[in-house]
């Protein structure tokens, strides 16, 4: 298990990485792509498969042609040159590195309260009778959240006809 | 009457006060009705100070030990009583007798000279409020009252000089006397406070008794030396003493009355007598007195030699007032109230008799000042003449006229401190010396250029062949032959063998009475001085012997100086244009420069931080985010790796 | 073995990549696939919790569903706005989107 961790981390890290490093918008987004396969596969290590089939149905499926959708439409020039870096890479570079660095240090330092259980076998059905019981209503707000957005991303996509 | 007059002597100020305010409100479109209240007030003033005089000389010596004192409290808190009132002894009283007698006959006089003047009932209005401030000064029983009606003659004296406002010259004069007495009034009033600081009290007769212990309060001689001087800048301002005297001769301007009853006989005197008052302080500090004596004898001698070229009439009696002043200022700087005193009372009747003959010729000649233009007015106006004459001799001092005797008294006081006397003491024996020949120098001076007026304006041919030259009328003669008779007789009564309970030094003096006497080398040395200046004046002047035009040639350096009147007016206008003025400009440009820029720099400087600082909206937002995430990981860094009442205080305190 | 601390440093570091991409790049895109990784790790730390300190308990991945679900809606939006903004302006170069600057 240790080392499918560290093989799976690898994967995932460095396609991340690799994607935002890259010039190229279509690279990166493919990379993006095995960025959230590399995160369903976590999840699998986790125990949580729902959680890894929602990722790859989500993430993999429809976010990552989202994107694709989105680069094709506002592409233009070269598309070597389509995804450079801003003014303030210096200086974000320093800021995420010094995240990385104090993020570890806390974690290490932390007395994590861990539990000694066992994780359940499948989680399908305790996700599904929390969400219709207890998060019932988040439930219902999401799906309502997602009907706005439906129609919010329409109406603002929509091309406006100039009247003559 | 007299035991009336002497316990409502309030009523002397109050009476001209009454006729100023009902000539003001009522009676100013009346011209002869204003005259008349005036007239009547004023004269009722005298009368009531004749009797004051009179129960003052029938009381012996007891008002002089006790003066009679009325107050009321005007105002008063912890620590500061102010009061007003009336304060009756010899010197109060002869002051008054002057006051009110000269005041009466100039307005008297004023009836004819200011005849068919528009602005006739204003003159009378302010001649009795001038009577009023003048008389409430020399009753005064302390410094705040006396310092209340010095700026109100003051205030008078303003007005009069400039009662012909059409004219520039006499606007200016106005303000010249005004501002330059003002300067000294500055130096009069620290003088009073601090000596209302030091002794408590502003009373005359408290302070006479708490100066000569002045060490009590807490103050050095060298100390209470500088409060006298700076006392003493009041009367040099008001009493026209170098080198505050550029007001007086310009204050010719005013009408001739005025001249006569303010420049010559009243207000001027007013920084006599406030130093004649105080003269308890002057003698504690001998050095203050010694300063005095100085500034007078200076003066005298200063004027003199100003008048000796001057060409307008009034102009040469105006310097001799300055000069004479001068003497009785010596006389108080020799220590010596009585002389002084004495020659102020001689000195108001001939002045004010020689300036309401000037008034006369001034009238007959249409207001023509140059005695260039004058001569043998001696048979168009014989009246004039003769009263004239009588004052010309009473100011050279010739016996038996009333300046022979008051004269040859301050010369006395002087003698008798100097150290050519012989018997003097103290330390300024030398210095007395001095004066005494520059006071001497001077009475040969003044009877010379009275003399020359004398001659060039009544003797000899009348130059100017347009002019039609008349005797005045009765009301402008009757006050010439009252002041021509009492500087006949005023200084009888200080003859030197007069004793106790008859001579004037027996009532009004300070300390012990001293007998007088006879000292016939003064007598005589004054004497020849005088006959030396009138043999002078009549050997130029009167047979032309030597002709006047080429001793000026002659001595042509000395006589610009006296004729510039040693440029002291030029030197002033220079001070003021530059020192001052340039003084003004410095400040008017710390303002410009250095305060508004501080003002404007203010703003600059918030409009500038402002145009910086805007700078850092970029509208870009990841700048946005980058910045909001820097201050993420340093709060984190503080409160991860800080002690834990800092990270407390970045959640905003725990409970 | 691995424990929870691996997770979360692995979480931490990868929305770490994630900020980095929406801090340094310029196309709007890019900065929103740089906002999706970080969602990500928000995620697996979501989870990791629910797996190592309430196993049994997992209403950590409940909250993850919630966050895909909303992460869904907002690319929605975002790459819709995106759109717009590239046909007004045809650019999606974010350091040309400076018109609220001083």
């Amino acid at each position: 298990m240790n080392v499918m961790f560290w093989i799976l981390a690898v994967i995932t890290l460095g396609s991340a990485l690799l994607m935002v490093l890259n010039k190229n918008i279509f690279h990166s987004a493919l990379f993006m792509v095995v960025t959230f396969i590399g995160v369903a596969s976590m999840y699998v290590m986790l125990q949580a498969d729902f959680m890894a089939a929602v990722q790859i149905l989500v993430y993999a499926g429809a976010i990552a042609i989202f994107i694709i959708f989105g680069v094709m439409l506002t592409v233009r020039g070269n598309m070597k040159q389509t995804n450079l870096f801003s003014g303030n890479v210096e200086f974000a570079g320093l800021i995420s590195l010094a995240f990385v660095v104090i993020n570890a240090i806390m974690v290490t330092r932390t007395d994590w309260p861990l539990s000694t259980a066992t994780p359940p076998e499948e989680t399908v059905s305790t996700i599904a009778e929390l969400m219709l019981t207890k998060f019932v209503v988040p439930f219902e707000v999401a799906a309502i959240l997602l009907l706005v957005a439906l129609l919010g991303a329409v109406i603002i996509a929509k091309e406006v006809k100039k009247t003559s | 009457m007299i035991e009336f007059a002497l316990h409502n002597a309030w009523l002397i100020p109050l009476l001209p006060a009454i006729a100023f305010t009902l000539i003001v409100l009522v009676f100013k479109p009346m011209p002869k009705v204003s005259a008349f209240i005036a007239i009547t007030a004023i004269l009722i003033s005298f009368l009531l100070a004749i009797s004051i005089g009179i129960g003052v000389i029938q009381a012996g010596d007891e008002f002089v030990e006790h003066p009679l004192k009325q107050v009321v409290t005007w105002f008063s808190m912890n620590g500061l009583e102010i009061e007003m009132g009336v304060q009756i002894d010899p010197t109060s009283a002869m002051m008054l007798f002057v006051v009110s007698l000269v005041a009466s006959l100039v307005q008297i006089y004023s009836l004819g000279y200011m005849h068919g003047d528009p602005g006739f009932s204003r003159f009378f209005a302010y001649l009795s409020l001038f009577a009023t401030s003048m008389l409430g000064l020399v009753i005064a029983p302390n410094l705040l009252q006396m310092f209340v009606f010095w700026e109100l003659v003051g205030l008078c004296s303003y007005l009069l000089i400039g009662f012909w406002f059409f004219k520039y010259s006499a606007r200016e004069a106005a303000k010249k006397a005004f501002i330059t007495t003002r300067t000294g009034d500055f130096g009069l009033l620290l003088g009073i406070l601090l000596l209302q600081i030091n002794f408590g009290t502003l009373d005359l007769m408290e302070l006479g008794s708490k100066i000569p212990h002045f060490t009590e309060y807490g103050l050095t001689a060298a100390g209470l030396t500088v409060i006298a001087a700076i006392l003493f800048l009041g009367p040099i301002g008001k009493s026209g003493q170098f080198p505050l005297h550029v007001w007086l001769p310009d204050a010719m301007e005013g009408p001739t009355p005025v001249s006569a009853l303010i420049h010559a006989a009243t207000m001027v005197v007013a920084g006599v007598y406030l130093t004649g008052r105080t003269l308890i302080l002057f003698k504690t500090v001998p050095g203050a007195m010694a300063f005095v004596a100085i500034m007078g004898a200076f003066t005298a001698l200063f004027a003199a030699s100003i008048a000796i070229t001057q060409t307008e009439m009034k102009k040469i009696l105006a310097y001799s007032t300055v000069s004479q002043l001068g003497y009785m200022m010596l006389a108080l700087g020799a220590g010596s109230l009585t002389a002084s005193m004495f020659h102020l009372m001689t000195h108001a009747f001939f002045k004010a008799l020689m300036f309401l003959g000037a008034g006369s010729v001034l009238h007959a000649m249409h207001n023509d000042p140059d005695i260039w233009k004058y001569g043998g007015l001696k048979k168009y106006m014989p009246i004039t003449y003769w009263t004239f004459l009588i004052g010309c001799l009473a100011i050279a001092g010739i016996f038996p006229f009333a300046g022979f005797f008051s004269k040859d008294l301050i010369l006395e006081v002087v003698w008798a401190n100097s150290g050519l006397s012989g018997h003097a003491h103290g330390p300024f024996q030398g210095l007395y010396s001095v004066l005494f020949v520059m006071a001497a120098l001077t009475a040969m001076m003044t009877a010379f250029y009275m003399f020359r007026m004398f001659f060039l304006c009544f003797h000899g041919e009348l130059r100017d062949k347009h002019a039609h030259p008349h005797e005045s009328p009765f009301s402008m003669a009757m006050p010439l032959l009252v002041l021509g008779f009492l500087s006949v007789v005023g200084g009888w009564v200080g003859w030197p063998t007069l004793g106790e309970g008859q001579a004037f030094g027996y009532f009004v003096r300070l300390g012990e009475f001293e007998h007088g006497h006879w000292n016939f080398f003064l007598v005589g040395l004054s004497t020849v001085l005088a006959l030396i200046g009138i043999a002078g004046a009549s050997y130029i002047y009167l047979f032309r012997k030597v002709s006047h035009e080429e001793l000026s040639k002659k001595w042509a350096t000395p006589y610009k100086w006296s004729f510039n009147k040693f440029y002291i007016d030029e030197i002033y206008l220079w001070i003021i244009h530059n020192i001052i003025d340039g003084l003004g400009r410095f400040l008017w440009w710390v303002d410009l420069v250095i305060v508004d820029g501080i003002v404007d720099g203010v703003g600059k400087l918030a409009t500038g931080l402002g145009s910086i600082l805007r700078r850092v909206q970029t509208g870009k937002l990841q700048h946005y985010a980058l910045i909001l995430f820097a201050g993420v990981v340093i709060l984190v860094i503080i409160m991860g790796f800080a002690d834990n009442s800092l990270s407390v205080s970045l959640l905003g305190g725990a409970r | 073995m691995i424990g929870l601390e691996h997770f979360l440093i692995f979480s931490g570091t990868l929305f770490c990549i994630g900020l980095f991409g929406a801090l340094a790049k310029r196309n709007a895109i890019a900065i929103l696939m740089g906002l999706e990784i970080m969602l990500n790790s928000v995620n697996i730390n979501l989870v990791a919790f629910s797996r190592y300190i309430t196993t049994g308990d997992l209403t950590g991945q409940v909250f993850a569903i919630f966050v895909v679900a909303v992460a869904a809606a907002e690319v929605a939006v975002g790459l819709a706005l995106i759109v717009a903004i590239y046909r007004n302006r045809m650019s999606v170069n974010v350091e040309d989107f400076d018109w609220l600057k001083w």
